[in-house]
C-alpha cells in the first residue's frame, strides 16, 4: 500500500494511504456528513473544484451501481475518506469505488482520521489542501502555493455542452445546466415534463424562443459572483414572466441578479440532515444540501424577494419569493440523491407555478 | 406552536416487572421523559409496579405509586391524584395496554383526562392487526400477505392458501411471545393455538414468511405541526426470522444504498404521518436483498427497546422530545441537549458504527434450547461504538462478560467440515462463532451465505477478524501489525495469547509504539457543530478529543454492564444514585458502562460517559486520560467488585470498603476466620477443588449440601445435593465454566432466609429494615418472596440479627454497603452469604423505608458519619407499611428451561406490593406479579414424597375456596386420605385423559408441582412444568410460595385497595 498525505493550508499534515490515482492535486477540502449516497456525493458537479472528506467512516460498502450516477463522471478532484470497503456487497453493485476513482483519474487518501480533519475545517473554516504520494513534500514550498489556489470559473467546465432534450408530455421546461445533478431533470420528467437541457452559457433570447413553460435553474459549482455573464442573462429571464424555479447556485444567481448579495460560509452545509422551515406553513423539512456560498437577505429589498425558507440551524437563508413574480428559488436540494426526498414536493409546486397557479 | 397550557398533572405509567421483553429501557425511557416534563414545570404522577426503578424515585416524580398495574389501579389513581392527562407511551406495551383498556372502555372521557402523546385512534391502527393492515393498504406501503385469525381453523385454511412457512405473531403481547414460524401443518396447530391463548385479545397474524430478507429498522418522529424527522436506521446482522431484541444490530446500516436507504426512510415518513403518531416510533421492515422489494412487519407507536439503543446509538434523546413533543411543542421549538446550537428538528449523522448484541440467558438456563426464534429471549444488551465494525464488534463481545472475548471463544475445532457446513444452519447466540470457524476452513463466502443468509459484507468483517487472528499467530508482531489489531480492538491478552508473548510484552509494545487508545465524541452531528455533551468512545488511531479536567475531585464509577438474570436494573438504580450523590457532593463524575438500555448511560448523568466494556485493559485506558482521584466498585455488581484488583493494580484508591476486605467476605477461609472472630454461627462447610473432596466433604456434613462456586453472582450454579450422584453432576457442571475459583460445599439448612443491607460508616451501622422470605432457605433469594418487615421472627432473633450484622460489618472494616443473608431457625441465627456492596435489595428497601440508603452510604465513603447525617445509629424504627417485594419470571419466553426454584436465581424482575395490612400487601404482590387466577378453578397438584405432609393444609384450603383439584396417584391418595377429594389422574406415560390432556385443554389455573431433588428435565415433573408454562398456566413450586397465594384469595376483602404515594414516605 502506498503513502498517502493530505496537506492543509494551515501546515496540518495527515498520513494515510492512497487510492483511486497517485497524482498529486492541489483543491478546496470540504467534508459531507451523508452516512449513504457517496456516489451521488461522487458525480455531484457541484464539486468540480473540491476535494471531499466524507465524515462517515465505512464507505463503498455497497459498491458502485451507475444507474445512481448524478452525472457521467466523478467531479472532486481528491476523496477523503476513513475507510473503504474492500467487500462492496449489493445486489446491484457493479464495481468498487477503487476503480471508479482510478478509472476517471481521481486521487484519494483512506486511513486518515476524518473527524479530526473536519473538525478543523469545522473551527478554521473551509481551507485549500494537497493530496500528494510524494512523501518527500515541502511545506515551505506547498503552503503558499495551496494558498494561492481558488476554485475558479468551473461552471463552464461541469456545463453541458450543447441543448438536449429529455421527452415528456407535458410542460416544457428549460433548465439551465450550471453543473446540474440528473435528478433535477428526472425528477421534472417523471412529472411529464419535457425537459431541455441547455449549456451555462446558452443566452436568454435562445431559451426563451424555444417558448418553454417554465424556466428551471440548477445547482453548481464555485463562488456565484464569477458567475458574471450568466448573471446577466438571468437578469433577462427574470424579466420575462416565464415561472422560474431554482436550486442551489442557480437560487444564489438569481439573488445576485436581483442585488442581493452572496458570501462564503466557514464551513458551508453539505449532508443529508439540514432542517429547512418553510416561513409561509412553519413545516420543517430535512433537506439534502451542498454549498459553501449563501445569500445574503439583509440587503434584500421586500419589494423584490423575501426569504422563504431558512435554515433551523443557523437561521441562514434557505429559499426566496419573488415578490410579484412567478419565481422562487431554493439553497437546498429538493431532488436529493443522496438524501431525503422530504421537499420533493417543490418541483410540483413549480408544475403548479407553470399551470398558472403561484 | 408553545406549550399547551392545560397540562398541568400527567399520569406516567410505567412498564412494570422486568420481563425478557420488557426492560431496563422502559426505566431510562420513564426516567428522561419525567425529567423532561418536571423541567416544563409538569406536576408528574408515577405509577409504576417495579421498585428497582429510577423513575419510581421521588426524585424523579412529584407522586410515586408503586402498585399493580391494572385497569382498577389507574382508575383509582385518577380518581385519587386527577391528573388531566396520561402519557402512556414510556411504559412499552404494558403501559399501552392499559391506556388503551381504559381508553376503550370510557373511563377517561368521563373523568376529562386526556391521553397526550399519541391518541387512542392511532395507538389502534398501529396495534391492532387488522387496522394496521388497512392502513397500509389505504397509503400503498406493502405488508407481507397474512391474515388475522381468532381460530386455528382459519389459520391452516388461509396457510394452505399461501403456503408455508409463515410467520405466527400474537396481538398485544410483550417481545413476540408466543410466536413463531411454522413450518408445516403440525407446528402450525402448536404456536398458533398457544399464541392465542397468550394475546390479550385472543388474536393471531398469520404471515407470509420472509425469513432472510434484511430485517430493517427506522426511528421516527413526529410533532403536532405534522414535521417528521429520522433519528436512526438499524441493520440486522441476522436477517429476517430472530427476533430484534435477539439480534445483532449495526446502526447506521451499512449495505442499503442510497436509494434503498431513502426508500425506507420516506415510507417510514409516510407511515408515521398516516398514523398521526406525535412523539417517537419504530418502524420494522423485510427488505428483499435481491430487489427493491420490501415489506413493513411492525410499527410500534412509542418509545421501545429500539428507541433506546437508538438514543444511545446517536445521542438523540428521543424519549425527552416524546415528553416535550406530548406538551405541544413541535421540533423545531425543542434544542439539541448535545451540541446546545441545533434543534431537535434534524437527522442525526454518525461519523462511527455502533453494534449491539443480546445478553442471552443460556448459561442460567442450561436445559433451555439456544435457538433464536421471532420469539426474543434475551435478558439485555450490550452496546458498542468504534470507526470500523470489526472493533465494534469486538468491544461488543468483550462486554457480553460471558466468557467471550473474541471470535475463537466458541470451539468448533472438533467439527468435520460437513457437520461444520449442516450447523450453520442453526440460528443461535454462537452463530457468529461457527461463520468465523468456515471462514477459517476455508468455506465459500457464497456457501456460507447461501445458508445463513448473513450478508457478505457482515461474513467479509468476519474473515477480516479472522485474517487478523492468523496474521497474529503467523506473523511477527511489528508495529505495523500491533496497530492494526488494535485498530480492531483486539484486547492486549488475545493478542498475547496468539502471538505466544505475554500481556505485559504487549502493553509494552504498545507503549513503545505510541499505540493508545484516543477517545471521540458521540456528538449527533459526525463533527459539524462543537458538542458540549463529554459521552465518549474509544477508538486506535486517532487524535484523542476527551480533555483532561482537574478543576474538582474526579471518581470513577463502574456501571454493571448487560442486565443479566441475578444482575438486574437494581445496580444501575445503585450506580446511578450513587452518582448523583458524589455530583451534590462537589465531585466530577466520570462512568464507564456498555448498556444502552440504562439510565446510568444516559448523556446527562454523569458529567462524563465513556461507552465501553468493562475489562480491565479498556477500563485502563480511560483511567490513564482521566486520572480519577479513586473509584466506586460497591454500587456495579459482580461486574464492578472484579474489577477491584485491576483498579488496584493501575493505581486507582478504591472508594469505600478496601479491596482486602472484599476478597475476605469471598474467600472462604479468611471468611471462616472472621465469624470465628466475632463468635458468629455459620453452617458448617468445606472448600474443595474436585468431586471427590466434594463428596467427602459432602458425607462428613450429611445430606443435604449446598454445592456452588465461590465468587459468583445470582447463585450461579448453587445446587441441594443430596446424594453422591448429584455432586458429580453438579461439580461437572461448574467446571464447564472456567473455574478459577474453589467450590464451597456447605451443610443445607432449611430455616427462615432473612436478608438485611446495611451502611457502616466504619464504627457505627444503619440498618434500614429486616427482610424476611417466604420462601424457606434453599431458594434464591433474588427468587423469594420478601417481605418488610419480618414478620415471624422474634424480637430476640432480631437483635442478634443486628448485632451480627455489626460485628460483620465493623471486622470487615466496610465503609458504604454490606448485604447479609441469614438463617433463623427457632432462636438460632446463622450467616449464610456476606456481600460487602450495595445487592438487589437497595432501591426496594429505600423506597419502602424512605431511607435514601445508596446517598448515605455516599457520603460515608466520603468520610462523614452516619450520626453526622442526623440518623441514630442501628435498626430503624419500622416502617407503617407492610412491603412485599415479589419475583417475577419469563420462563414462557425460554423453551426448555427448567422452572423450578432453587439455589440458583431464574427471575428477570420483580414488583412490589405496599400496604398497611400483610394480606393487602401480599395480594399486590400477586395482582402486580400478573398471577392473576382465571375462572376455571382447576388445579393439579403434584408433589415430592417429602412435600406430602405440608401440601394437605395448602389443599384443604384452595378446596374451601371452591377449587377442584387433580392429583397424581401418590399425591391423591395422601390429599384423599385427609379429608380432600381430589381427583386421580394418570401421570404422562399412562393413558389419556392425563395430566398433560389437562394442562392442554387450557381448564387448568394452576400447577402446584414440587420437584424431586436432583437435575430431572427429562422426568415427567419437567415436561409437566414446561408445557403448563407455555400454555400460560401459573406453575408453583416451592409450598410456601403456595401457602401465601392461597393466603393471598382467601382474603378478597382486600378488592379495594389503598394506594400509596412513596414521596410521601419519609425518613423517620
Amino acid at each position: 500500500m502506498m503513502k498517502a498525505f493530505l496537506i492543509l493550508e494551515d501546515g496540518h499534515v495527515f498520513t494515510g494511504t492512497s487510492i483511486g490515482s497517485q497524482k498529486e492535486i492541489i483543491s478546496e477540502i470540504v467534508f459531507n456528513t451523508s452516512m449513504t449516497g457517496y456516489l451521488e456525493v461522487l458525480t455531484d458537479p457541484s464539486y468540480a473544484g473540491q476535494a471531499v472528506c466524507m465524515t462517515y467512516p465505512l464507505i463503498g460498502n455497497y459498491g458502485i451501481c451507475y444507474e445512481d450516477q448524478e452525472s457521467l463522471r466523478p467531479w472532486p478532484d481528491g476523496y477523503i475518506v476513513r475507510e473503504l470497503s474492500r467487500m462492496p456487497s449489493n445486489f446491484r453493485s457493479q464495481d468498487t469505488i477503487q476503480n471508479f476513482l482510478k478509472r476517471f483519474d481521481i486521487p484519494g487518501i483512506a486511513g486518515i482520521d476524518t473527524r479530526a480533519l473536519t473538525k478543523i475545517l469545522r473551527e478554521k473554516g473551509t481551507m485549500n489542501g494537497m493530496i500528494t504520494t510524494n512523501e518527500n513534500y515541502n511545506l515551505d514550498e506547498i503552503i503558499p502555493k495551496l494558498k494561492a489556489y481558488n476554485t475558479g470559473k468551473v461552471v463552464e467546465k461541469v456545463t453541458c455542452s450543447e441543448k438536449h432534450v429529455l421527452k415528456g408530455d407535458g410542460y416544457k421546461v428549460a433548465l439551465l445546466d450550471l453543473g446540474a445533478k440528473n435528478n433535477i431533470a428526472h425528477s421534472l420528467n417523471e412529472r411529464g415534463c419535457q425537459v431541455t437541457i441547455y449549456p451555462a452559457l446558452t443566452s436568454a433570447e435562445e431559451i426563451l424562443a424555444d417558448q418553454p413553460d417554465g424556466i428551471m435553474l440548477s445547482n453548481g459549482p464555485g463562488d456565484p459572483k464569477e458567475c458574471t455573464s450568466v448573471i446577466e442573462e438571468i437578469k433577462k429571464l427574470y424579466q420575462s414572466d416565464v415561472p422560474i424555479f431554482a436550486i442551489c447556485l442557480g437560487h444564489q444567481l438569481m439573488a445576485l441578479a436581483n442585488g442581493a448579495d452572496t458570501h462564503k460560509m466557514k464551513y458551508g452545509h453539505r449532508g443529508g440532515n439540514h432542517p429547512v422551515k418553510d416561513l409561509e406553513t412553519g413545516r420543517v423539512y430535512i433537506s439534502s444540501q451542498n454549498h459553501g456560498y449563501v445569500v445574503d437577505t439583509d440587503n434584500l429589498d421586500p419589494k423584490v424577494a423575501v426569504p422563504a425558507f431558512i435554515n433551523v440551524n443557523d437561521g441562514t437563508n434557505e429559499g426566496l419569493k419573488y415578490t410579484g413574480k412567478n419565481i422562487f428559488t431554493v439553497q437546498f436540494h429538493p431532488e436529493a440523491c443522496p438524501g431525503p426526498q422530504d421537499s420533493g414536493y417543490l418541483f410540483d409546486r413549480f408544475l403548479q407555478m407553470m399551470g398558472g397557479n403561484q | 406552536m408553545p406549550k399547551n397550557p392545560d397540562i398541568k398533572k400527567v399520569l406516567v405509567i410505567g412498564s412494570g416487572p422486568i420481563v425478557i421483553g420488557q426492560a431496563a429501557e422502559f426505566d431510562y425511557a420513564g426516567t428522561q421523559a419525567c425529567r423532561a416534563l418536571k423541567e416544563e414545570g409538569i406536576e408528574v404522577v408515577l405509577l409504576n409496579s417495579n421498585p428497582a426503578t429510577i423513575m419510581t424515585d421521588k426524585d424523579i416524580a412529584d407522586r410515586v405509586y408503586i402498585e399493580p398495574l391494572t385497569v382498577e389501579v389507574v382508575e383509582q389513581l385518577i380518581i385519587k391524584e386527577q391528573p388531566d392527562s396520561v402519557l402512556p407511551t414510556l411504559g412499552g406495551q404494558a403501559g399501552l395496554n392499559l391506556a388503551m383498556e381504559l381508553e376503550e372502555c370510557g373511563f377517561l372521557r368521563e373523568h376529562n383526562v386526556r391521553l397526550i402523546g399519541t391518541t387512542s385512534q392511532t395507538i389502534k391502527k398501529a396495534e391492532d392487526r387488522q387496522e394496521f393492515k388497512d392502513t397500509m393498504e389505504k397509503i400503498g406501503e406493502p405488508v407481507a400477505a397474512s391474515m388475522v385469525v381468532h381460530d386455528v381453523e382459519t389459520g391452516v385454511a388461509f396457510t394452505n392458501s399461501i403456503g408455508y412457512p409463515v410467520v405466527l405473531r400474537p396481538a398485544y403481547t410483550l417481545g413476540g411471545s408466543g410466536g413463531g414460524i411454522a413450518y408445516d401443518e403440525e407446528q402450525l396447530i402448536e404456536i398458533l393455538s398457544n399464541g392465542l391463548r397468550l394475546s390479550r385479545v385472543g388474536e393471531v397474524l398469520v404471515e407470509r414468511c420472509i425469513a432472510g430478507w434484511k430485517e430493517i429498522e427506522y426511528e421516527v418522529m413526529r410533532d403536532s405541526a405534522g414535521n417528521c424527522i429520522t433519528v436512526c436506521n438499524m441493520e440486522n446482522i441476522d436477517p429476517v426470522g430472530v427476533h430484534t431484541g435477539d439480534s445483532i444490530v449495526v446502526a447506521p446500516s451499512q449495505t442499503l444504498g442510497d436509494k434503498e436507504y431513502q426508500m425506507l426512510r420516506t415510507s417510514a415518513l409516510n407511515i408515521i404521518n398516516e398514523l398521526g403518531i406525535t412523539g417517537g416510533c419504530n418502524v420494522q421492515y423485510a427488505l428483499n436483498p435481491e430487489s427493491f422489494e420490501y415489506c413493513v412487519i411492525e410499527v410500534n407507536p412509542r418509545v421501545s427497546r429500539s428507541s433506546a439503543l437508538a438514543s444511545k446509538a446517536t445521542g438523540y434523546p428521543i424519549a425527552k422530545v416524546s415528553a416535550k413533543i406530548a406538551l405541544g411543542y413541535t421540533l423545531d421549538e425543542i434544542p439539541n441537549a448535545i451540541t446546545g446550537k441545533t434543534y431537535a428538528s434534524f437527522e442525526p449523522m454518525l461519523d462511527y458504527c455502533v453494534v449491539k448484541l443480546p445478553r442471552l440467558p443460556f448459561d442460567k438456563f442450561i436445559s433451555a434450547k439456544r435457538t433464536l426464534t421471532t420469539q426474543m429471549k434475551a435478558t439485555g444488551e450490550v452496546m458498542s461504538i468504534c470507526n470500523n465494525f470489526e472493533g465494534a464488534l469486538m468491544k461488543a463481545i468483550r462486554s457480553l462478560e460471558q466468557h467471550v472475548d473474541s471470535l475463537m471463544s466458541y470451539d468448533f475445532t472438533g467439527l468435520t467440515e460437513e457437520e461444520l457446513v449442516k450447523e450453520l444452519a442453526i440460528v443461535d447466540d454462537m452463530r457468529i462463532w461457527r461463520i468465523a470457524e468456515a471462514v477459517r476452513r476455508g468455506i465459500s463466502y457464497e456457501q456460507i451465505h447461501g445458508i445463513t443468509k448473513i450478508d457478505v459484507w457482515f461474513i467479509d468483517k468476519i474473515a477480516i477478524l479472522v485474517e487478523m487472528e492468523q496474521d497474529l499467530k503467523t506473523k511477527e508482531l511489528t508495529e505495523d501489525l500491533l496497530r492494526e489489531a488494535k485498530r480492531m480492538e483486539f484486547p492486549d491478552y488475545v493478542i498475547a495469547d496468539l502471538t505466544g508473548k505475554t500481556e505485559e510484552e504487549v502493553k509494552a509494545l504498545r507503549k513503545e509504539y505510541g499505540i493508545v487508545a484516543a477517545y471521540k465524541m458521540v456528538d449527533t452531528c459526525a463533527a459539524e457543530f462543537e458538542a458540549a455533551t463529554p459521552y465518549y468512545y474509544s477508538v486506535y488511531g486517532g487524535e484523542n478529543e476527551a480533555v483532561e479536567t482537574h478543576d474538582k475531585k474526579k471518581v470513577l464509577v463502574l456501571g454493571s454492564g448487560p442486565i443479566r438474570i441475578g444482575q438486574g436494573i437494581e445496580f444501575d438504580f445503585c450506580s446511578v444514585h450513587c452518582t448523583w450523590a458524589f455530583r451534590k457532593a462537589g465531585y466530577e463524575t466520570v462512568i464507564i458502562n456498555n448498556n444502552p438500555e440504562t439510565v446510568s448511560t444516559d448523556f446527562d448523568i454523569a458529567d462524563k460517559l465513556y461507552f465501553e466494556p468493562l475489562t480491565p485493559e479498556d477500563v485502563e485506558n480511560v483511567v490513564n486520560i482521566e486520572k480519577p482521584d479513586g473509584a466506586v466498585v460497591q454500587f456495579g455488581g459482580q461486574t464492578a467488585i472484579k474489577l477491584t484488583q485491576a483498579l488496584i493494580k493501575m493505581g486507582v484508591p478504591i472508594l469505600g470498603t478496601s479491596a482486602e476486605n472484599v476478597d475476605a467476605a469471598e474467600d472462604r477461609e479468611l471468611f471462616d476466620e472472621i465469624l470465628e472472630k466475632c463468635e458468629i454461627p455459620r453452617p458448617a462447610g468445606h472448600t474443595v477443588f474436585t468431586a471427590e473432596e466434594a463428596k467427602k466433604a459432602a458425607n462428613e456434613l450429611g445430606y443435604p449440601v449446598l454445592v456452588r462456586p465461590s465468587y459468583v453472582l445470582g447463585g450461579q450454579g448453587m445446587q441441594i445435593a443430596i446424594s453422591d450422584e448429584d455432586i458429580d453432576e453438579f461439580i461437572g457442571i461448574i467446571n464447564r465454566i472456567a473455574q478459577e475459583h474453589p467450590i464451597l460445599v456447605d451443610k443445607y439448612l432449611q430455616g427462615k432466609e432473612i436478608e438485611v443491607d446495611a451502611v457502616c460508616d466504619g464504627t457505627d451501622i444503619l440498618i434500614p429494615g429486616i427482610m424476611e422470605h417466604i420462601e424457606r432457605a434453599g431458594v434464591h433469594s433474588g427468587d423469594s418472596i420478601s417481605v418488610y418487615p419480618a414478620q415471624s421472627i422474634s424480637q430476640a432473633a432480631k437483635e442478634t440479627i443486628v448485632e451480627y450484622t455489626r460485628r460483620l460489618a465493623k471486622s470487615l472494616h466496610v465503609i458504604g454497603m454490606i448485604n447479609i443473608q441469614f438463617i433463623v431457625c427457632g432462636e438460632e441465627v446463622y450467616v449464610i452469604e456476606v456481600n460487602p456492596r450495595s445487592s438487589r435489595t437497595v432501591p426496594y428497601i429505600s423506597k419502602v423505608t424512605g431511607i435514601p440508603i445508596v446517598p448515605l452510604a455516599t457520603q460515608v465513603i466520603l468520610g462523614k458519619t452516619i450520626r453526622e447525617m442526623g440518623y441514630e445509629p442501628g435498626l430503624q424504627k419500622e416502617a407503617d407499611y407492610i412491603a412485599i417485594k415479589m419475583p417475577v419470571f419469563s420462563f414462557e419466553k425460554i423453551r426448555g428451561a427448567d422452572i423450578t426454584l432453587g439455589p440458583e436465581m431464574k427471575s428477570t424482575g420483580e414488583c412490589l406490593g405496599i400496604a398497611k395490612t400483610f394480606n393487602e400487601a401480599l395480594y399486590k404482590a400477586f395482582l402486580g406479579a400478573g398471577i392473576n387466577l382465571p375462572k376455571h378453578k382447576n388445579m393439579i397438584i403434584t408433589v415430592k414424597d417429602e412435600d406430602k405432609q405440608d401440601i394437605i393444609p395448602i389443599a384443604q384450603r384452595f378446596q374451601k375456596l371452591g377449587y377442584r383439584i387433580y392429583a397424581t396417584r401418590s399425591t391423591a391418595k395422601v390429599l384423599q386420605e385427609n379429608g380432600v377429594d381430589a381427583i386421580r389422574t394418570n401421570k404422562l406415560e399412562q393413558p389419556s385423559p392425563n395430566l398433560m390432556d389437562l394442562i392442554l385443554g387450557h381448564k387448568i389455573d394452576l400447577v402446584i408441582d414440587t420437584p424431586s431433588q436432583g437435575i430431572e428435565h427429562a422426568k415427567d415433573g419437567f415436561i409437566i412444568r414446561r408445557n403448563a408454562i407455555e400454555t400460560g398456566v401459573n406453575v408453583l413450586t416451592s409450598l410456601d410460595t403456595a401457602t401465601a397465594l392461597v393466603t393471598s384469595l382467601e382474603n378478597t376483602d382486600v378488592k379495594k385497595l389503598t394506594l400509596i404515594d412513596i414521596a410521601t414516605i419519609d425518613k423517620r
